[in-house]
Formats: C-alpha cells, structure tokens, sequence
C-alpha cells in the first residue's frame, strides 16, 4: 500500500457524507476514522507527499513515533465519538466533524510550518461549525468570539511563521532552538490552542455552548493539536513549567466555582493540559513521553466525561448543576461508565490516569524541582476534588430535581463503555501505551506500593475534605467572570464609543449639510421668484408713496400670487431674464 | 398492583451514614497501608508519616477557601452579559 496523509480519507470522507443517508451514514462515518487508524498504523517514517510551493518545500506526510501516537489517538478517538453520535442525524455536524478532526491530523503529520498553519486554521473554522450547530443565540455568539479569537492566535502564528521563515531559510518544523520574536510569536499561537491562561477564555466560553456530540470532539482535538506541537517544536522551554503549572491551578479553581457541568469539564481541560504543558517545559525524553501519554489517556477519559455528560444533556436538556442531581436512579449506566472517567482524570490506582501522569510528575522528582512537583501532587489532589467527585456528585447525586428521564440510548452506552474500557486497560497493563511513545524505550513501573500508597492518601483525603467542605460548595446559579470579560464588556464598551463618536458626528453632518444647508438652498429656489418680484416691486410700490401695512400688504399678495401660481406670466419671464443678466454680469 | 418502588439507594440517611463512616475507614487505612510500603522521600520536608495525606487535606481545603475568596470578585449573576 502506498503512504498518503490520513487527512485525504476524512476530507474524501467528507465530502461523500451527503451521499449516504439515514444510518448508512452513520455508518460511513464510523468507518473512516477505523480506516484511518489502520493507515497510520502501517505508515513508514519518512517524509513524503513534498510539493514546492513559492520556492518552499512542504511536506504533508511526515512519520515519525510522535506523530504515529497522535494519530493513534485522534482516530480512535474519533472511531468512538462517531459510535456515540450514531443517533445524530445531522450531516452538517458529520462534516464539520470530519474536516476538523482531518485537519487536526493534517496539523500532526505536517513536516514544515506552512502546511501546519494551513490545516491549522482549517481546524478552528471546521470546529467553530460544530459549536453554531447547537442553533441557539448563546452558542451562536459563543461561536463568534471563539473564531474571532483562534483567527488573532492564527494570525499570530502566520506572523511567527514568516519571522522564522526569513530568519532560517527554512520553513521545517523541528525543535526551536533559537528565542527571537519569531519563535515567539509561533508559542504564542501555538498557546492560544493550548488554551494558557490569559488566552485560554474561548475553551470554557465556547465548548459548553456546543452540540452533544460537538463537546465531546471538540474536547480532545484543538488542545492536544496543541500540545502535540508543544512537543515537537518547543521541549524544555522552561518558561512551560511555569505555564503549565500555572493552568493546572488555575482550571480548579474555576472549575470548583462552575454551576455548568460541561463548563465543569471544560476548566478542568485545561487544568490537564496544564500536567502536559509542564512535562513539555521540563523536556527531558520521559517527561516528553510522559506529556505524549498523557494526552493520549487523557483524551479518551475526557471524552468520556463528556459523553456522560452529554448523554445527560441529551436526555434531560439541562446541563446546570443545580438542575439536576438524582440521576443515579435512572441512568446508571452513564453514571459508571462517567465514573470511571472520573477516576481515571483522578489518576486513581487502576485507571489510565495514573500510569500516565505519574511519568511526568516522576520527572519533577528526578530533575529536583521542588515547587513543580509541589505544585503537580497539589494539582493532582484538586482534580478529584473538582473533576472526579464533583461532576458525578452533583449530577448524578446530591439533591433530586425529580428529573426521570431513563437510560441514554445504546450506541452511546457503546461507546461510553468502549472507552471506558480503555480507561482501565491502560491502567491495568500500560504496556503497549508505553511501547509506541515516542522518546526511547519507557520501564517506568507505576505500581509499586508505596506510589500506590501515597496517591490514594492524597485522593482520599481530597474526598474527604470535599464532603467536610460541601455546605462551601454548594451550587449557585451564577457564572464566574474570566479573561473573555476584557473581550466581551470591552467589545460593547469599544462598541458604545465608536457608536456614539460617529454616528453623533453623523447626525451632526445630517443636521448641518443635508437638512440645514440643501433645506436652505431648496427654500431659498422655491421662492426665489417670489422674492425677487418683492424686492423689484416693493421700491416702485413705495414710490407710488405707499408705506407701513399696505407695503406688508402688497408683499404678501405677491407671495400668494407665486405660491398659487397666479402670477402674471410676464413677472416670472421678467425675473428670469433678470437673473440671466446677473448670471451674466457675476461671470 | 403495586408500582415498582424505585431504587433510591443512596437517599436513605441511614445508607449516607454508613458511607460516612466508609470513608472515613478508607482514609484511615491508606494511612495506615504506608506502615508498609517502602516510601524514596526525595525532597527531605516530604520524609513524615502521612505526607501525602496531610498534603491532600490541606491542599483542598487552601484551593476550596482560595476559590470562595476569589468567589467574591468573580461571580456574576448568569444574565450578566445578556444585554
């Protein structure tokens, strides 16, 4: 079989979806991620499908190991978000999907930054599709502010992108090595995808607006686009560390304050991306490997926290916290099948979770960094607080609204219970996970008893204190104001002052020159004759030794004349011939 | 006929009771299970007994008081940005 970039089978793909119908496309989409899968699995490393373009060369087919794991991820991934949204019937979400999910391996398997910047952009119009998909006004401007956002951090790569170009000669992808603004510029677009704190306001913003099924794929791709090119073009950037680290803390603390479930998991994305930004910015081979595995377990858990919470979504409507609760009587199943994600984001003992992260904060440990590991073992405790008991408790438990809505269809189960194996596979036995990372060979051995030992101290006692706290944690029904604050009142406030600078200006200009000056051109013409016959004819009026009323008098019987159009002919020729002599004299 | 009582579980006051004190035996033992394993402290203030425990303890406890007092500033109320 000859190699061509998986991207070719999702954009073919989906471009064919309008052909099927019914669930034979339902079928058709499951089908090419499975194809694409086993595309991958049998690429060759090496660069191939090299075009020139503007004397560049791009490379859209680029293997190797870290690539392969990526690629690896996102079609199983997307094999089972197709299975999960087996009930939707809506091609244009099927297409959007597949041109967002293509564009992200094109991204992965691109060799040089032109054609990653291509696919790139590709990937934040295709994704914005599936949040205005949901048809209502939030998601609507929700997806306004989320394209308008990835377009300024795309614009800020493309700069990059040409600073670096001009600077090397080069435009391959590899490691960066130097810092100078064009690099820059690139890390900066690249953490816009990442969703880093200040600019990661679109991910909580935007994906909770999206559709059932839109969430659940949006969850995995845009992010570990991201950190996949974290990976390759920036290990041990130290100044990751500090972001990283930065974002673990920062996605609990809001998550914690969130009323929204899918609000909930969003936040918490971004604390997880946080684990894989730092092992990024640590940089040695088994962090690298740690950052890839993680992504790798985390987009399956997280998906299927979102396709629990979709599925809740999907069968009550509701998605506020303080609206549900008590959905263990009727959904149990997507209440275990969401509880294992749950423990598996917890990096609970057994789960994917644990033999994933593990490898990174190992890696804060074995290269001394007190505070980083500090900060992660810290982290690693406010996940269960947030994510792992806090989505299941309040949804599922706490107060009963009384919603009885039955159990989630059953390809949705399907594919909740498809990934929730792989949750506890990988948690079981890692092995193979370890074996196609990217950075040497990994004999890290999660299970030892005292590592066991001491992560369960730390989420038990985290369980305990989220009880202890709870009257704290109560729901409310309120939002927590983040950076989209400055956008969106900034955006109304820039909008009230143009508003009122130019259309002010304008009405002024209205006032003045069409109403006031044409209106007084226009008055002054219509009388003219009128005026004209008055000035001519009042001298000789008053000649004939006629003065005060019967002057008004006789004014006002010329403007009657003009006005009614009884004027003797001879007046109106007569003052036309006068100003015929006057244009004539003022010449 | 009577209708099928519905399963309600974890409502009853007398099954919270009990995951109450479940939770808190679970606690004592990871604490207890460390007697046995043979822990590599790296950074020498993390070498106690119950080091983990402690940190999980107190470390939700500062993130949850942390996120109340940020409360404060942040919360709005859901139409805020509905105009």
């Amino acid at each position: 079989m000859t190699d061509f970039p998986p991207v070719v089978l999702f954009i073919l793909g989906a471009l064919l979806v309008p052909v099927f119908r019914g669930p034979a496309r339902n079928w058709f989409v499951i089908l090419i991620p499975a194809a694409a899968f086993l595309l991958i699995a049998n690429l060759q490393a090496g660069a191939s499908w090299q075009v020139s373009f503007l004397g560049y060369e791009l490379t859209f087919l680029r293997v190797d190991k870290l690539s392969k794991v990526f690629g690896y991820i996102f079609t199983l991934n997307a094999f089972a978000a197709f299975i999960y949204a087996f009930y939707l019937r809506d091609a244009t979400q099927h297409v959007a999907a597949l041109f967002y999910i293509g564009s992200a391996l094109g991204v992965v398997f691109a060799g040089d930054l032109i054609s990653l910047y291509l696919f790139w952009e590709i990937m934040a119009v295709a994704s914005t599709m599936l949040i205005l998909a949901r048809k209502s006004q939030k998601s609507l401007g929700a997806g306004f502010r989320y394209v308008l956002v990835h377009l300024v951090g795309g614009l800020c790569l493309l700069a990059g992108i040409l600073f670096f170009i001009s600077q090397t000669g080069t435009t391959a992808f590899e490691a960066m090595t130097e810092r100078n603004l064009g690099t820059w510029l690139i890390l900066i677009g690249f953490l816009v995808n990442a969703a880093a704190p200040p600019l990661h306001a679109w991910l909580a913003d935007a994906y909770p607006e999206a559709t059932v099924t839109g969430g659940v794929i949006l969850s995995a791709y845009t992010t570990k686009t991201a950190v996949y090119t974290l990976i390759r073009g920036y290990p041990g950037w130290e100044i990751l560390i500090v972001i990283g680290c930065l974002m673990t803390l920062y996605g609990i603390v809001y998550a914690l304050l969130e009323n929204d479930m899918r609000r909930i998991l969003a936040y918490s994305i971004i604390n997880q991306v946080g684990f894989m930004v730092t092992g990024v910015g640590i940089g040695t081979a088994m962090a690298l490997n740690g950052a890839a595995a993680h992504a790798f377990c985390h987009i399956i858990y997280k998906s299927l926290l979102w396709m629990s919470a979709g599925a809740v979504l999907y069968m009550t409507g509701k998605s506020r916290c303080t609206d549900l609760g008590g959905l263990y009587k009727t959904m149990p199943w997507t209440l275990i099948f969401g509880t294992i994600g749950a423990l598996a984001i917890s990096s609970f003992p057994g789960t994917s979770g644990f033999t994933s992260k593990t490898l990174i904060i190992e890696q804060s440990v074995a290269q001394h960094l007190v505070w980083v590991w500090l900060v992660l073992e810290i982290a690693s405790a406010g996940v269960f607080l947030h994510a792992g008991i806090k989505f299941p408790y309040f949804v599922f438990f706490a107060k009963d609204n009384g919603l009885r809505p039955g159990e989630t269809n059953r390809t949705m189960l399907a594919a909740m219970g498809f990934m929730a194996f792989l949750c506890i596979f990988l948690g079981v036995y890692p092995q193979p996970l370890y074996d196609v990372l990217p950075f040497g060979e990994v004999h890290y051995q999660a299970y030892t008893l005292s590592h066991v030992v001491s992560q369960l101290q730390l989420l038990m006692l985290s369980a305990l204190v989220f009880f202890l706290f709870l009257p704290l944690l109560k729901r409310t029904e309120t939002i927590s104001l983040d950076t989209d604050w400055f956008y969106r009142k900034g955006g109304r406030a820039a909008y009230r002052v143009v508003d009122a600078l130019f259309n002010n200006l304008n009405r002024a200009c209205d006032r003045m020159l069409a109403q006031g000056l044409t209106g007084a051109v226009n008055r002054f013409a219509a009388n003219a004759p009128a005026r004209a016959s008055s000035w001519l004819l009042t001298p000789i009026y008053r000649l004939q030794g006629r003065n005060g009323d019967a002057v008004d008098n006789f004014r006002r019987r010329i403007q009657h004349a003009f006005d009614a159009g009884l004027a003797p002919l001879g007046i109106s020729a007569a003052v036309s011939g006068l100003f015929v002599v006057l244009l004539f004299l003022l010449r | 006929m009577q209708p099928k009582k519905e399963f309600d579980y974890f409502d009853r006051p007398e099954v919270i009771r009990k995951l109450w004190i479940l939770l808190y035996i679970v606690c004592g033992l990871t604490v207890v299970g460390e007697l046995f394993a043979h822990r590599h402290p790296h950074f020498g203030f993390d070498a106690f007994f119950g080091f983990s425990a402690v940190l999980g303890f107190v470390s939700c406890a500062a993130l949850i008081l942390f996120s109340k007092l940020v409360a404060l500033l942040l919360k709005a109320r859901e139409d805020y940005y509905d105009d």
